[in-house]
Parts: structure tokens; C-alpha cells; sequence
């Protein structure tokens, strides 16, 4: 006899960070440094990337996700970050737009770009900051005029990761004295995309300087409220942006003190090892206490953003400032203990070294935290 | 017009800026220290007190400008659906 099971197919699981502790260990770690030196992440691998799932893991299962709560995207976004910070970078900016999508986007929207977005086809850079620069926003030079039902773009960005890949760009734009956000497809007349190379850190993440000159876009272009993009999809954008770098930054100290556990546990030093040493176990420790501290700041904005509190703003600040100052730290240290080792050609804890200083200049500078954060102190002591 | 909704509000902007003195039809943009981080709080919080999102179509600037702006967006967006006290 034969039964029709009735059941509803079990869900996609979320990707597991376990899995994809593997998969860094070994598929990205033994090749890592080759192509940090080509300046790009191979194509094999960004295929990998999507068969894992990784891409936007936290969209619903309606939109090709896997409804991953944040929490959990920190720890696969440390995972990835510990053995590459170009591809984590990559992460970062296309979950930032596919996040935006679904966040800011109409039904339209959301129907004709998810699904792809989701399997990260196309990917999608995020372009916010000009020539002009990058920490205040509101000098930014690239605006866009009513013309017709649409809009006329032109402008300039630079240092887009992941630009050079990009099938999708989310662009912010001034519309008189205000923001709004659009999505542009790379192909569109009017956009040029030119590479650039030689970056100090993520060098394999692949970033562009794009130019739009007057790139006609339907009225479908708009994502989110026209004119008010800057308190919404721009700050909640980098808001997750913060949470994703603060996860990578975590994985930057785990990769930093993998490698001096290693190296001071087998160095000759007077009658033992490196790991005898007071001032080396000083820096082991603050690795090993900083990571702890930085996860639980990034576990706290993940869990604050899967409530919708507001709390998470802040929350994902102070973990960013926390993790990347902290894994800025964490490298210089672990290129110390390696000393000459740690300043060759393709030494792990060198291309560490560079990764870390970006984290503390993208998505908000340490300085910037440095200064915003203590606009909360009033109600961090109001019970 | 709840006067709760209102004293949450208020509660809200002066837990982040105590010194103000806030009269409830003043633009708290125009005071000049709002910037886009808390102006996306007031958003998370508006969403949080209705249990829903704001329509891209509410969500301008004058609907948060003001204690009675953001209360009389509240009245609106949360006709019909059941509010959740944050
Ligand atoms: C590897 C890399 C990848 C990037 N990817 C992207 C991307 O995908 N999309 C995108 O839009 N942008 C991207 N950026 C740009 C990045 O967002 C900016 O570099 C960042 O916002 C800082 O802007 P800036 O570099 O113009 O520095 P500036 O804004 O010119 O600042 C220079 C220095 O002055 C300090 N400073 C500025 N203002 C203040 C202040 N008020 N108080 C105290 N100190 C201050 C800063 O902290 C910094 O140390 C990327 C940058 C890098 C390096």
C-alpha cells in the first residue's frame, strides 16, 4: 500500500557555522593568500559561496533565503571573517542590498530582484561614498533630477566593493536637499565601472570607482521613501553593514591568535618557548579576551535586531568600535610575535594586519564612534 | 489622541536628549542635533509601539518632526491594527 505524505517539505535549514568553519579551513584558508595577492577572490569560490547559502541567508524562505536570524549571521560572518576578510567584505555589502530590498522595497521589488539576490545572482555593491568622502554624507556630490516619471543620475563613487562584480548597485543620491536611494543595474547606459587596484587591505574584495552620467531610470528605481533615505535605508543598511564588519573583525582575532598560539607554543625562546614569555602571554590574553568580549557585543546586536529594537543602533556602534579597534590590536600584535615571520611575503598574520586597519576606517571610522557613541550616555544610565 | 502615546514619545526623545524641554508641536529636526541615527530610532520605535511597519508612503520627515506629528502617524498607520506595547 502507498501513502501521499501530506507534509509540507521541511524548510531550507539555515547555513551552519560549523559547516562553514570547514569550509574556511579548508577550501579558503590553503589558498587565501594567493589570491589576496591577485586581488581577487576566485570565481570557484564565490561559487561555493552560493551553494552554501551565504549570500542573504536572512531573507524568508518566500524570497529564496533561509530566514537566518542575526545572531547567527554574526557567527557565520566571523567564520567567513577569520579566513578571508576580501570575501566577508563581499558578504557585507551584498547582504547590506539585499537587506534593503526586502526592508525598503515594494512587492514589485521585492518579486523581481530577491530570488536572484538570494543565490547572489547578480551581486550587489553598495555605493555611498564619493571623491568628496565618505564620513559626512551630506556632502555627497552624486544627485538625481525628476525627469519625466523617473530620474536622471550623475555622479561619482569610489572605493565600491565587490563594483567590479556588481550586476546591481544601491546608489544614494542628493534629490534636492534630500537623499533618496536607487537601484541601478550596472548595465544601464551612462554607468562606467573601472577598477581599482592596490588597495592596503580586503585586496581581493574587488572594489571600483563608478561613475553615472545621467543614467535615465524608471520611477521603479526608487527604493524606499524618496527623500528620507538617509534615516532609513542608508542607516539601517549600514546598520547591518556594522554588525557584519564587528562579526568579521571578531574573525580577524580568532585568525590572529589561531596563528600565535601556533608560533609561541614552537619557538625556541632562552631554555623554552615564545609562550613562556610575560609580554607575549600579555598580548595572548587581550586576544583571547577581546574576542570573547566582541562576539557577546555582536551576539547583542544581532539579538537586538531580530527584535526590531531601536536599542540596536547603538548596539551595533558599540560593537564595531569594540570588535574592529580590538582586531586592529589583535593584528599589529600578532605580526609583532612573529616578528620577522609576520613581515614576509604572503604571511597570513601581514594580510591580518592590513584587513584590520579598513575595519576601523568602513562603515562609520573608529573616530566617528569615537564621538557618536557617547550621545547615548544619558540613557545608558536611565534605568 | 492617546495622551499615553504622547508621554511615550516624549519619553523616547528626552531619554536621548535630557536637556530639552519639549513642547510637543516643536520640529526636533530644526533643534539640529537629530541626526539620520536617531531619526531611524524613532522609526524602529514608532514600529515597535504599532507592532507594524510604516508604509513607505508615511514615512517623511514632517511625520517624526514633532511629539504631535509622530503621535497623530501612530493614530494613523495603527488604525485597525492592534498596538504592542513596545
Ligand atoms: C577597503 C574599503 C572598502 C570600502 N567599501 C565601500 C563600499 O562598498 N561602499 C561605500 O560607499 N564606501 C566604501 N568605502 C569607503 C568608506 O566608507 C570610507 O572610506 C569611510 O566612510 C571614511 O570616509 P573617507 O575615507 O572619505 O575618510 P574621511 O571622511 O575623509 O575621514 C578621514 C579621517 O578623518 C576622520 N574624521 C572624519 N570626520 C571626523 C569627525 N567629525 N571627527 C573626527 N574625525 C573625523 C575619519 O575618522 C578619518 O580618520 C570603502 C573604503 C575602503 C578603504
Amino acid at each position: 500500500m502507498t501513502t501521499t505524505d501530506t507534509r509540507e517539505p521541511a524548510p531550507p535549514a539555515p547555513p551552519d557555522p560549523t559547516r562553514v568553519r570547514e569550509f574556511v579551513d579548508t577550501e579558503i584558508r590553503p589558498r587565501v593568500e594567493e589570491y589576496d595577492e591577485d586581488e581577487r577572490v576566485p570565481d570557484d569560490l564565490l561559487r561555493r559561496v552560493t551553494e552554501l547559502g551565504l549570500w542573504a541567508p536572512f531573507l524568508p524562505e518566500e524570497h529564496g533565503g533561509t530566514g537566518t536570524d542575526m545572531v547567527t549571521l554574526a557567527r557565520l560572518h566571523e567564520e567567513v571573517g577569520r579566513g578571508c576578510s576580501s570575501l566577508r567584505s563581499l558578504l557585507t555589502v551584498h547582504g547590506m542590498v539585499s537587506w534593503s530590498v526586502w526592508r525598503w522595497g515594494d512587492q514589485d521589488q521585492r518579486d523581481r530582484l530577491l530570488p536572484g539576490l538570494a543565490a547572489g545572482r547578480p551581486l550587489a555593491a553598495f555605493c555611498l561614498t564619493g571623491p568628496e568622502g565618505g564620513s559626512d554624507t551630506s556632502v555627497a556630490a552624486t544627485s538625481a533630477e525628476p525627469d519625466g516619471g523617473g530620474w536622471v543620475l550623475t555622479g561619482h563613487k569610489k572605493w565600491i566593493t565587490g563594483g567590479q562584480l556588481a550586476g546591481l548597485f544601491l546608489v544614494f543620491a542628493r534629490t534636492g536637499k534630500a537623499m533618496t536611494a536607487f537601484l541601478v543595474p550596472a548595465d544601464a547606459p551612462g554607468v562606467t565601472v573601472r577598477p581599482l587596484s592596490g588597495i592596503l587591505g580586503t585586496r581581493a574584495s574587488m572594489l571600483a570607482d563608478i561613475r553615472f552620467d545621467q543614467v535615465r531610470l524608471g520611477p521603479d528605481a526608487v527604493l524606499g521613501p524618496p527623500g528620507w533615505a538617509a534615516a532609513t535605508v542608508m542607516t539601517s543598511a549600514l546598520d547591518l553593514g556594522r554588525l557584519s564588519v564587528a562579526s568579521g573583525s571578531v574573525g580577524i582575532i580568532g585568525a590572529a591568535l589561531e596563528a600565535c598560539a601556533e608560533v609561541t607554543a614552537t619557538r625556541p625562546s632562552g631554555d623554552g618557548v615564545l609562550a613562556d614569555r610575560q609580554l607575549v602571554r600579555r598580548m595572548l590574553s587581550d586576544m583571547i579576551t577581546n574576542r570573547r568580549a566582541a562576539r557577546l557585543l555582536c551576539a547583542e546586536a544581532g539579538r537586538l535586531r531580530d527584535t526590531d529594537d531601536p536599542g540596536v543602533v547603538t548596539a551595533s556602534w558599540v560593537a564595531k568600535y569594540f570588535a574592529a579597534t580590538a582586531a586592529a590590536r589583535a593584528a599589529s600584535d600578532a605580526v609583532q610575535i612573529h616578528g620577522a615571520l609576520g613581515c614576509g611575503p604572503r604571511s597570513p598574520v601581514a594580510r591580518l594586519y592590513r584587513d584590520a586597519k579598513v575595519m576601523e576606517i568602513i562603515e562609520g571610522s573608529t573616530e566617528l564612534q569615537q564621538t557618536a557613541i557617547a550621545d547615548h550616555a544619558h540613557r545608558e544610565v536611565t534605568p | 489622541m492617546s495622551q499615553d502615546v504622547r508621554a511615550e514619545i516624549r519619553q523616547f526623545i528626552t531619554g536621548r536628549f535630557p536637556q530639552l524641554t519639549l513642547d510637543d508641536d516643536q520640529d526636533i529636526f530644526a533643534l539640529g542635533f537629530v541626526n539620520s541615527l536617531f531619526a531611524m530610532e524613532l522609526v524602529m520605535f514608532v514600529e515597535q509601539r504599532l507592532g507594524v511597519r510604516v508604509p513607505n508612503d508615511e514615512l517623511r520627515r514632517e511625520n517624526f518632526s514633532s511629539v504631535t506629528a509622530i503621535a497623530a502617524l501612530v493614530e494613523r498607520v495603527g488604525t485597525g491594527t492592534e498596538a504592542t506595547a513596545g
